[in-house]
């Protein structure tokens, strides 16, 4: 279980919140002009980045106030928590822990048998 | 050579000890091309070597794994083999898949301990037994032997099972006899071997990196063993599928989740049958070691940690202890996590896409292991044809943009 700092309440344990999945989607302005393919990918398709992710976050048992995080999925550690109203923080400040784009981390991975 | 295991070959190496067994497949460093490169050692990558070599005479090729064969989620799932899905396409794709388990042992002559136990999905509520009488229905129509049980034959099939005492009391289940479990490593072996014997190369400790396209075309992939050529690469990569298919620009609809399972102390038989609850989120069966093998659901976020949370472990165990109170005081041995991919309509993924000679047997989410031998049958003619096998025709990429989805949340069971 991993501990998330809520810009509101403070850390509590992950069971406490909502994952609301990739952050920073923004629905088309003119849904009518895109074609099926378009719309598609708004509507099925979000990153799965192995390292550095943008995710949505609310406090389902606290406050119910939703916050962004940058998570490196590959570990789970929270590299930065962000209030909706902030701006997105660059890739460029977040180091990714990979050596590979589907390799393991050094730390925090189950995955014994491939570290190296 | 052809191995052949049999009760003679059991005794004669009982005498050295279990000491002198031959090596079942080779480690061979990789060529400099092949016709086919499978990422991928786990049951659905082996299959597919193991059918595109038989079935489609493509020997020319090499299964890449980047730790040991079945080590990823062919060797972390609950081994449950069921195929009461609700819609046509996946009743299809996965009774084929249940027909080849039925004779996987003898074709391979390789143990797969494939037992037929029966699944049991429980109702609880009013909306479940609708749910379910349906899903029977569209089953029955499509030749599958999925029935209803009342309590009372509940009772009998599961004397241990609380059916009244509890929150959600058990008002009835799905049951489907032809279902039940299979030897996880079984499969993948058995497929190791027999594909090996036909002159696929399998490659282990080696990490597919990236995959490298030309005019969207492929041309091969750069593993930590170096480049390696290939008229066509095969991804079936569960969890990591998408973070590949990136590195070749194709973007997968796939969110990848830890998924975890629990085995309890070894224990005298209980329990005969496989028995799921979508309702209160609990899975169990025992295997042939008494252990009861236990599914818990998925994390809430995408991880590719391998772990996943204790809460959801005690979600599950929870569960399990309100239906079963006799289990109330066991311990559990070891808990472990996979990395699965799952679709917006937790159907699969089996399809070319718009690079040409790249295909994708991904998404699975929470129920790959049943579907490997169908998913590797059907895949293979899809890389041999470069087109879909009529049962696979539908799983496709473009259901993504012409809406032709097939949702299978509810057949899908647990943790999706």
């Amino acid at each position: 279980m991993i501990l998330i700092n809520c810009p509101y309440c403070g850390e509590r344990e992950q069971s406490e919140f909502t994952n609301g999945g990739e952050a920073h989607v923004i629905r088309p302005k003119d849904p009518d002009s895109l074609n099926d393919k378009d719309w598609g990918q708004y509507v099925f398709y979000r990153s799965n980045p192995k390292g550095i992710f943008y995710e949505r976050w609310v406090h389902s048992h606290g406050c119910r106030k939703w916050f962004n995080a940058v998570r490196d999925t590959s570990t789970d550690t929270i590299l930065k928590i962000y209030k909706l109203t902030d701006n997105k923080p660059d890739i460029s400040e977040f180091q990714s822990s990979l050596k590979s784009p589907s390799g393991e981390p050094a730390v925090g991975s189950g995955n014994f048998a491939v570290k190296k | 050579m052809k191995k052949k295991y049999s009760i003679l070959s059991l005794i004669k190496n009982a005498f050295s000890n279990n000491e002198n067994w031959e090596k079942m497949w080779e480690s061979p460093e990789p060529k400099k091309g092949y016709d086919v490169i499978i990422v991928g050692g786990g049951g659905h990558g082996l299959g597919t070597a193991y059918y595109l070599a038989k079935e489609h005479g493509i020997k020319n090729i090499a299964v890449i794994e980047k730790g040991w064969l079945g080590g990823g989620n062919t060797g972390r799932n609950t081994t449950i083999i069921r195929s009461n899905y609700l819609w046509n396409e996946s009743a299809h794709l996965y009774d084929h898949s249940v027909k080849l388990w039925e004779n996987l042992s003898e074709e391979l002559n390789f143990n797969m301990m494939f037992s037929q136990r029966g699944v049991m999905n429980l109702a609880h509520n009013e909306h479940d037994i609708k749910e379910m009488k349906r899903r029977i229905s569209a089953n029955r129509l499509n030749g599958l032997d999925t029935q209803w049980v009342d309590t009372k034959q509940i009772k009998e099939l599961v004397p241990i099972m609380n059916t009244e005492n509890l929150r959600y009391p058990v008002l009835g289940a799905a049951f489907q006899p032809r279902g039940g479990v299979a030897r996880h490593d079984a499969v993948a072996w058995g497929y190791a071997l027999r594909s090996n014997e036909m002159g696929v190369d399998i490659i282990q400790n080696c990490e597919v990196k990236d995959i490298k396209t030309d005019n969207h075309k492929v041309q091969g992939v750069n593993t930590s063993k170096g480049f390696i050529r290939a008229n066509k690469v095969a991804v079936v990569a569960s969890g990591h599928t998408s973070v590949l298919a990136q590195t070749a620009g194709v973007r997968l609809p796939l969110q990848s989740r830890p998924l975890q399972a629990l085995v309890s102390e070894p224990i005298k038989p209980v329990i005969n049958t496989v028995v799921m609850s979508n309702a209160v989120h609990a899975y169990v069966s025992q295997s042939d070691k008494g252990e009861l093998v236990i599914g818990a659901g998925t994390d809430g976020y995408n991880s590719f940690t391998q772990r996943g949370g204790y809460d959801v472990i005690e979600e599950t165990v929870r569960a399990i202890v309100e239906l079963y109170p006799i289990f109330g005081k066991m311990k559990m041995l070891r808990q472990w996590g996979g990395i699965v991919d799952i679709c917006p309509d937790a159907s699969p993924i089996i399809s070319k896409c718009e690079v040409k000679g790249l295909y994708f047997n991904c998404g699975w989410g929470t129920g790959g292991f049943k579907a490997t031998p169908g998913s590797a049958n059907v895949f293979a003619h899809t890389v041999a044809k470069d087109e879909p096998h009529k049962i696979n025709e539908a799983f496709n990429l473009e259901r993504f943009s012409n809406g032709r989805l097939i949702d299978e949340h509810g057949a899908a069971a647990v943790a999706h």
